[in-house]
């Protein structure tokens, strides 16, 4: 009943496109997260599922309504913003109850769907104060739950989370994960972050330009990224990328070592190498050579060690290691590959 | 605040203090005299016009003749009539068209902003005559009707031109969310939009109310008959070709500054906010 599709979306200001066929379905109950660099429209698609824009061509359909022309009280959502968005006149209470009474909800349902909010955000001991006496966190807790008191089919999130300092943000991510959790309803979240993408998402949407890149879970998006964009967007640090010549069963970029190609395919002329910071195993060589890399930098992080090196060709790459690493600044190393870690892609980009 | 103030060089601050009080008195002064000489006999205004009014120079006849001769609580009335409806619909009409200038896309959106905000550089007394002509063929000359509408028009520029500019800065999530929880669009304007601007609004309304009030061009083409009389119209009863009698000129001009004083208070403290609420329920 609560799911959201969006069928063809186009969207033109004037005469720009800043969203062009977007076409997916969200399923009951499926937490789902949008992400690109700014930007890319995500906000802008987010508003139409609100009702908040209009779409220049297709249709939204919510829990099996076509909803393109409601307005946006009528659509059965909800929103939560990055600015909070909270009535500055009102209290608390009487932000999560604006929306019922414009409904007119009658009274001890209000009382009761407050209640409620309130005792899964924990509101309670603000509930007689005004916006401008919170603290950012609290602040989007209300706007949380000024949504929940909604009952509505869909959640929609405009990146919650940008607006707090980076410990609030991990609680509240928290928080929205265990909301998704207990009330099981369908939400759909836009972030420029893959990180909070990766951690809440059943599903993510990779958009760039106003265009869908890759729909799938985050593994999927993570194991077998279907373009160089998504490749490099999601996952951190950030996939190495190499152009390299396809020939006779073996892959040779600069400064890598020659690749063979995955069983089966026969590919010949220029190619895309992708090498995750993971895939790639570092063996001390005694001195600069043909075939060695110098170690740049060192970036330690408590459990993990990203080592940035300079390849022969003075491309750059960056390699995880173990915090244990016997490496320092200036040795000269010689890398190798996981073959099953080497993602290759055409020149368009798409994954082959 | 406090602090800043105390840590400031004590001679700069002093210096600023002086500047300040020297300009102060300077916008005072000619208040203060024609209140002083409005408490003055005839005598005591020419013989010592600078001196606080004292037993022989004292009189009230400046006031007993305002209220015996001229039909000034009718004028009083009718100026504060014109001036609180005319800044009425001016706030009110230039927030709603502000508000459809600023807030939505529609194709001519460009040339209604140009259209709207032109009459902030076209003088309107250069259109007396044709307003004059449209009052008589329309029936309403000599009304304070006619007095308001050209009050109105000639405001509304200047109310749309600084509200629909505040207005864009308010924030978009906030009037979003308001659409999602499903305030129409007046209430969005009136009870969301206006009480963030409400300073803005209260400095409009304070540059609208004071030349209307003061104006004597307009009341006294449109509508110069006995009962539609303005105060500053009525008080040039006074001021004769041959004889002016000054201490009632001086009383009524007095008079006159109560309520525009009133009216400047209450807007500096925001009464804006009661306007704004009631506005649309
Ligand atoms: N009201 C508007 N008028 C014109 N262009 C707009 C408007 N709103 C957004 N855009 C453009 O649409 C594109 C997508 O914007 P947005 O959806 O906000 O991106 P994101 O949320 O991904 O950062 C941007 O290039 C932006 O400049
Ligand atoms: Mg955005």
């Amino acid at each position: 009943m609560g799911e959201l599709a969006f069928r063809n979306i186009t969207k033109r200001f004037d005469k720009t496109e800043v969203l062009r066929h977007i076409d997916f379905q969200i399923e009951d109950g499926e937490f789902v997260v949008i992400v690109g660099p700014s930007g890319c429209g995500k906000s802008t698609l987010l508003r139409i599922a609100a009702g908040l824009e209009d779409q220049s061509e297709g249709q939204v359909i919510i829990g099996g309504t076509d909803v393109s022309l409601a307005p946006p009280a009528k659509r059965a959502i909800a929103m939560v913003f990055q600015s909070y968005a909270l009535y500055p006149h009102l209290t608390v209470e009487g932000n999560m109850s604006l929306g019922l009474k414009q409904a007119r909800t009658p009274k001890d349902v209000i009382k009761e769907r407050i209640a409620e909010a309130t005792r899964i955000l924990a509101l309670e001991p603000y509930l007689k104060r005004k916006p401008g006496q919170l603290s950012g966190g609290q602040r989007q807790r209300v706007a949380i739950g000024r949504a929940i008191s909604r009952h509505p089919q869909v959640f929609l999130f405009d990146e919650p989370l940008s607006n707090l300092d980076a410990a609030l943000r991990d609680q509240v991510r928290m928080e929205i994960a265990d909301l998704h959790r207990r009330l099981g309803a369908t939400m759909l979240y836009v972030t420029h972050d893959q990180v909070e993408a990766m951690t809440l998402a059943d599903r993510i949407v990779v958009m760039h330009d106003g265009v869908v890149q890759q729909i799938g879970t985050p593994r999927e998006l993570y194991k077998t990224p279907a373009n160089t964009f998504v490749a490099g967007f999601i996952g951190s640090p950030r996939m190495n990328m190499f152009q390299g010549q396809a020939n006779s069963g073996v892959i040779r970029a600069p400064g890598l070592p020659p690749l063979p190609l995955p069983e089966g395919t026969a590919l010949s002329g220029p190619v895309t190498v992708g090498l995750r910071a993971n895939g790639l195993d570092l063996h001390p060589a005694p001195g600069a050579g043909a075939d060695t890399s110098e170690v740049v930098d060192i970036d330690y992080l408590g459990n993990v060690c990203y080592l940035r090196l300079t390849l022969p060709d003075d491309a750059t790459m960056v390699v995880e290691q173990r915090p244990d690493h016997p490496f320092s600044l200036g040795d000269h190393v010689t890398v190798t590959v996981q073959p099953e870690e080497v993602h290759l892609f055409d020149p368009e980009g798409l994954r082959i | 605040m406090f602090r800043t103030s105390a840590r400031q060089n004590p001679l700069r601050s002093s210096a600023l203090h002086l500047v300040l009080i020297v300009y102060t008195l300077i916008c005072v002064a000619p208040i203060l005299l024609i209140i002083m000489n409005s408490f003055k006999s005839r005598r005591g205004i020419f013989g010592a016009p600078l001196e606080f009014p004292r037993g022989e120079t004292f009189s009230l006849e400046g006031y007993e003749t305002v209220f015996t001769i001229g039909n000034f609580p009718l004028y009083f009335q009718n100026s504060l009539i014109v001036t609180i409806v005319s800044l009425l619909l001016t706030v009110v009409f230039g927030a709603m068209a502000a508000f459809a200038l600023s807030e939505y896309r529609y194709r001519g959106r460009e040339i209604l902003t140009l259209y709207m905000i032109l009459g902030l550089m076209v003088p309107i007394r250069l259109g007396t005559v044709g307003i004059l002509n449209m009052m008589a063929a329309a029936g309403i000359s000599n009304t304070l009707t006619a007095l308001i509408l050209v009050y109105t028009a000639q405001h509304l520029p200047l109310a749309i031109f600084v509200m629909s500019e505040l207005m864009r800065q308010v924030s978009d999530d906030l009037k979003n969310a308001a659409r999602i929880d499903g305030l129409s669009e007046y209430r969005i304007l009136f009870r969301l939009v206006m009480p963030v601007m409400r300073p803005a609004i209260a400095t409009i309304a304070v540059f609208t109310m004071i030349p209307i009030w003061n104006d004597l061009w307009f009341p006294l083409v449109l509508a110069p008959s006995e009962e539609t009389r303005t105060v500053t119209l009525g008080a040039q009863f006074f001021i004769g070709q041959f004889v002016t009698n000054w201490s009632a000129v001086l009383a009524a001009l007095s008079l006159a500054i109560i309520p525009m004083l009133v009216l400047y208070m209450l807007f500096s403290r925001q009464i804006i906010r009661g306007i704004t609420s009631g506005a649309v329920k």
